[in-house]
């Protein structure tokens, strides 16, 4: 069992650091990322470490950067990605980012506030344009006599208003007119008056004019705030103003959010100073604003012209500014992502030396990490680069330390296994130095899913879909998609690609094709034309069998036969057994490396021998049997026997006398002595596996503790009860001479692998008693569980025959043009049915239980999983982490 | 019976070249040992499945049950 199957060897090395080259040496271990610190200040918090300071600076620039990216982004600019590792820069050059940062951060404030400024300026103007050309219009129609319905800006409320102004005097009104004037409705002799004197300045309108003077005030409010202004208005004015509103047409663009909004112009007449103020005061809380608009036609017109030149003039300035912001971001944005990558580093660099020890001469800093043995050539080297770039000229010391610690477990895995390891990983990390099961799941894992899932053409498609994510394998993770799901399949895209291949292989041997047989050799079975005669018979095994049977798979006859699932149930039955039991052994096997590789004796004596007697003796036999069968011939096949009820026979011990049916008769000569015996040895292992180890401890224990006599038993007394017990009654050998000698027998190990400083009986007893019972109870559980390989493959190929029955069948059976067209959009139902429910779900059926299959069956037998996964500091880890945050 | 022993000698040949064979074959790399795994273990499982679905069907206990048309079919076209 070579090395490469375990985790590496690890060791806790010491690190003296100079301190000015930690900088430059952690930075080249990130680089190489294979060591793991450990934190020696855990009693410090984060505010009283050494570099907090940095690490402020750094979350700083990093915020800075994000404010960065998201102008660059409100620009639409797109976020390049050279996908390159700049080093971490050195500690001075960050003072060099800062000010770049700094700068950059307040030239686009700057600009920002100035274009916001400019904006609302704009925003402010474009109203008064609109308010003048609205009111000038307004004014101009009421001037111009007979309105029609043709008026560009007619909406009701005008039409209404000039027919209330010219049958004034007449007192003629329309009351739908009024109507739909406003709902608070104002009485129609103020509106008459009102309407005649707000058209004062028109010469024509002299006459009517004389009475009142009426203000008005002009303004701009939300489009969604207008009919409760309207109504407050009224209301609050007691009906005398008079509301007038038009809608701008073009959207305007708020300059805080830049959201666009829709607004109107409206103009409100009233009389006198009071109602002014409460109109003001409105218009106030409904944040509508208001514009000084001239009473006269003249300097309305001289004001538009006005506004329009400034308009003109503001729009150059303001396309100018954006030239400007979109000048700087682009700058900026060829480097933003090679600066965060380098803010990223330093601030990871500042947080591992946060990690570390002071000297007390405050020259060098003290670390403390983890690392392969195998690496420490290559740390070496880096800490030697580190040193030579920082200029420093006393070398940097890495010292190999014991521990007594458990070190963290470090499985090596390239793009191939990385996966299958996350996997194994994911039902416990492997104890350290542990066999590691990845390189057989590796293959037993797809080879499990494929058997329950054999289909070859299923098996093709999956295959292929896999090969293209592999082949296409940089293209994609350069793309770095954010789709959860999507990601999920791309990583697994090597364990995919096996499964498929493996159900290629199953798929063939069942001989299933999307639920149909291939005949490549010919079918064993040979029929002639009398077999005709006789509706609906069984082929019979000693008159149509060849004698030789399909050489590869299953022979295609079953696909059309009528009885095809008792057949392949039987097979697939048995094929399930075969293989559990195949792989449990397997399993124990894999124990037997651990202990052997551990130097515990013990454990492979009283536990992985006895195991494998345990198993062998019952299911090693079944199997066995099964095999057997297969190979026997029976002239009479009613008279074969049922595996079945010989495994509970033997169980039984109850061989019955034979009563007629030849179904129970014995195997072979001497079955009955043989699987008594067998059971019996099966029956002996089970107190083997229960007493031997706990006892032979104890016994050790006491060879050992026994002659240092009452001193230890006392000591022992005072830690814990169930001790004395056992020791008062274990003990007989005193030599109060030797009490002196041993006053600690801590860590003694007996040359087993064995240490027995606080030897508890009572626990291990009882730890050992429920390693039994899972154990003995867990082979039997664990071969029914096995079982779960032929339902699902049954389950897997009556489904895609039922669908090839109901689905494409309907569409080969009809005839002509349509018939096509059927086939077609048939064709394309059971494809989409294929994919969706054969391939994904049932896919995913059968990856869990070959999932389950390998956590509980298998690693069951071998695998502890206490260990905890080696992390080392790794800026490319660093990196990828932060990416991942981000995007989430 | 003889003919039976062909395809049983191809395949157990086959994979055990597969099994045995290949591995040593393998250029000498960081991996090879876990290629090596790999690739035994593919041939022991793949050869056990072969196995077992050649060896069930050795002495078959029941024959097809086929209905007439599917007899007639097979009589015209296999």
């Amino acid at each position: 069992m070579g090395q490469q199957l375990r985790s590496e060897e690890m060791t806790l090395c010491q690190l003296f650091l100079q301190s000015e080259a930690a900088y430059a040496c952690v930075a080249e271990l990130g680089e190489l990322g294979l060591v793991q610190f450990r934190d020696l200040n855990s009693a410090t918090n984060a505010f009283q470490r050494k570099f907090v300071n940095e690490v402020r600076r750094c979350d700083e620039m990093e915020r800075k950067l994000r404010f960065l990216e998201r102008e660059v982004r409100k620009d639409n600019l797109p976020i390049v990605s050279f996908g390159d590792n700049p080093e971490a820069p050195q500690p001075r050059e960050m003072i060099d980012l800062e000010a770049t940062f700094e700068k950059l951060e307040n030239e686009l404030n700057e600009v920002n506030t100035n274009a916001e400024a400019l904006k609302k300026t704009f925003l402010e103007l474009t109203e008064l344009k609109h308010i003048l050309k609205q009111t000038q219009q307004f004014f101009d129609e009421v001037g111009m006599g007979p309105w029609s319905t043709s008026n560009p800006r007619g909406s009701k409320k005008y039409q209404v208003g000039a027919i209330h102004y010219h049958s004034g005097s007449e007192r003629a009104w329309d009351d739908d007119g009024i109507l739909q004037m406003a709902d608070g409705g104002p009485t129609h002799d103020e509106h008459a008056t009102l309407l005649g004197e707000d058209a004062r300045g028109q010469p024509q309108n002299a006459a009517g004019a004389a009475a009142l003077k009426l203000g008005f005030v002009a303004g701009v409010i939300l489009r969604e705030r207008l009919p409760s202004f309207e109504r407050l208005l009224w209301r609050v004015c007691h009906g005398n103003v008079f509301l007038r509103q038009c809608d701008i047409d073009v959207a305007l663009e708020d300059p805080v959010s830049g959201d666009l909004v829709s607004k109107s112009v409206f103009i409100i007449f009233f009389q006198g100073d009071q109602l002014k103020a409460k109109v003001k005061k409105i218009c106030e809380s409904f944040r509508a604003t208001l514009y000084p608009c001239p009473d006269t036609p003249t300097e309305r017109r001289e004001m538009s012209v006005g506004v329009l030149t400034r308009i003109e003039d503001l729009n150059t300035v303001l396309r100018q500014t954006q030239d400007h912001r979109h000048r700087v971001l682009a700058a900026a944005n060829k480097n933003i992502q090679n600066w965060v990558v380098r803010v990223r580093k330093i601030k990871a660099i500042y947080h591992t030396l946060n990690l570390f020890n002071l000297d007390v001469t405050q020259k060098c800093l003290i670390a403390e990490c983890w690392c392969a043995v195998n690496d420490i050539d290559r740390i070496h080297y880096a800490l030697r680069r580190g040193t030579e770039k920082s200029g420093s000229s006393v070398p940097c010391i890495l010292n190999r330390m014991d521990t007594k610690e458990t070190p963290p477990t470090y499985n090596r895995t390239n793009k191939f296994t990385a996966a299958f390891q996350t996997m194994v990983d994911a039902y416990g990390v492997a104890s350290y130095r542990e066999i590691n099961p990845t390189p057989f799941t590796v293959i037993t894992f797809p080879f499990l899913f494929a058997v329950m899932f054999g289909d070859c053409g299923h098996g093709l498609i999956m295959f292929l879909f896999a090969l293209w994510m592999v082949l296409k394998e940089q293209g994609i993770m350069a793309q770095k998609s954010k789709d959860e799901i999507w990601n999920t399949f791309f990583g697994g895209r090597y364990i995919i690609l096996l499964m498929g291949g493996f159900s290629i292989y199953t798929g063939l041997i069942y001989n299933d094709c999307f639920s149909k047989s291939l005949n490549i050799f010919g079918s064993a079975w040979s029929i002639k034309k009398s077999d005709l005669s006789n509706d609906s018979s069984m082929l019979l095994p000693s008159k149509n069998f060849d004698g030789t049977p399909y050489a590869f798979g299953v022979d295609p006859i079953w696909q059309l036969a009528t009885n095809k699932i008792p057949f392949s149930n039987s097979y697939k039955m048995k094929v399930s057994v075969i293989l559990g039991v195949m792989q449990m052994t397997f399993g124990v096997m894999l124990s037997f490396y651990n202990h052997r590789f551990f130097q515990n004796r013990l454990n492979i004596i009283c536990e992985f021998i006895p195991q494998m007697i345990f198993l062998m003796s019952i299911f090693g036999y079944l199997v066995l049997c099964i095999l057997g069968k297969w190979m026997t011939y029976y002239e009479n096949p009613s008279c074969a026997p049922s595996l079945l009820l010989m495994l509970i026979n033997m169980v039984m011990f109850s061989y019955p006398a034979s009563d007629g049916t030849c179904i129970t008769e014995s195997f072979y000569t001497g079955q009955q002595f043989f699987q008594v015996i067998l059971v019996l040895i099966a029956m002996a292992c089970i107190p083997w596996i229960l007493l031997a180890k706990p006892l032979i401890l104890r016994k050790l224990w006491l060879a050992q503790n026994g002659q240092y006599g009452t001193l230890n038993t006392v000591q022992v007394q005072q830690k814990d009860e169930t001790q004395i017990i056992y020791n008062e009654d274990g003990t007989i050998a005193q030599q109060p001479a030797m009490q002196e000698t041993v006053v600690n027998n801590a860590g003694h190990d007996f040359g087993h692998g064995i240490t027995l400083d606080n030897f508890d009986f009572g626990e291990i007893f009882i730890n050992q008693a429920i390693h039994t019972i899972e154990y003995c109870l867990g082979s039997v559980s664990h071969t029914a569980s096995y079982l779960r390989l032929w339902a699902l493959s049954l389950a897997h190929a009556q489904l895609s025959e039922v669908l090839w029955n109901m689905v494409l069948r309907v569409g080969l059976n009809q005839d002509g043009a349509m018939g096509g067209i059927v086939l077609f959009l048939m064709f394309g139902f059971w494809a989409g049915l294929t994919v969706m429910v054969l391939l994904l779900m049932e896919g995913l059926s059968a990856f869990l239980h070959a999932l389950r299959l390998h956590w509980v069956e298998f690693q069951s037998k071998f695998y502890h999983g206490e260990g905890y996964l080696f992390a080392p500091f790794s800026f490319e880890s660093i990196l990828h982490n932060a990416e991942l945050e981000d995007s989430a | 019976m003889v003919s039976a022993v062909i395809p049983f000698l191809f395949f157990t040949v086959f994979w055990g070249i597969i099994g045995f064979v290949v591995p040593i074959l393998i250029p000498r790399s960081d991996n090879r040992a876990l290629i090596q795994t790999l690739v035994m273990l593919t041939a022991a499982c793949c050869y056990l499945f072969w196995l077992c679905v050649w060896l069930s069907q050795l002495n078959p206990l029941i024959g097809p049950i086929l209905s007439k048309d599917v007899i007639w079919m097979i009589t015209e076209y296999w």
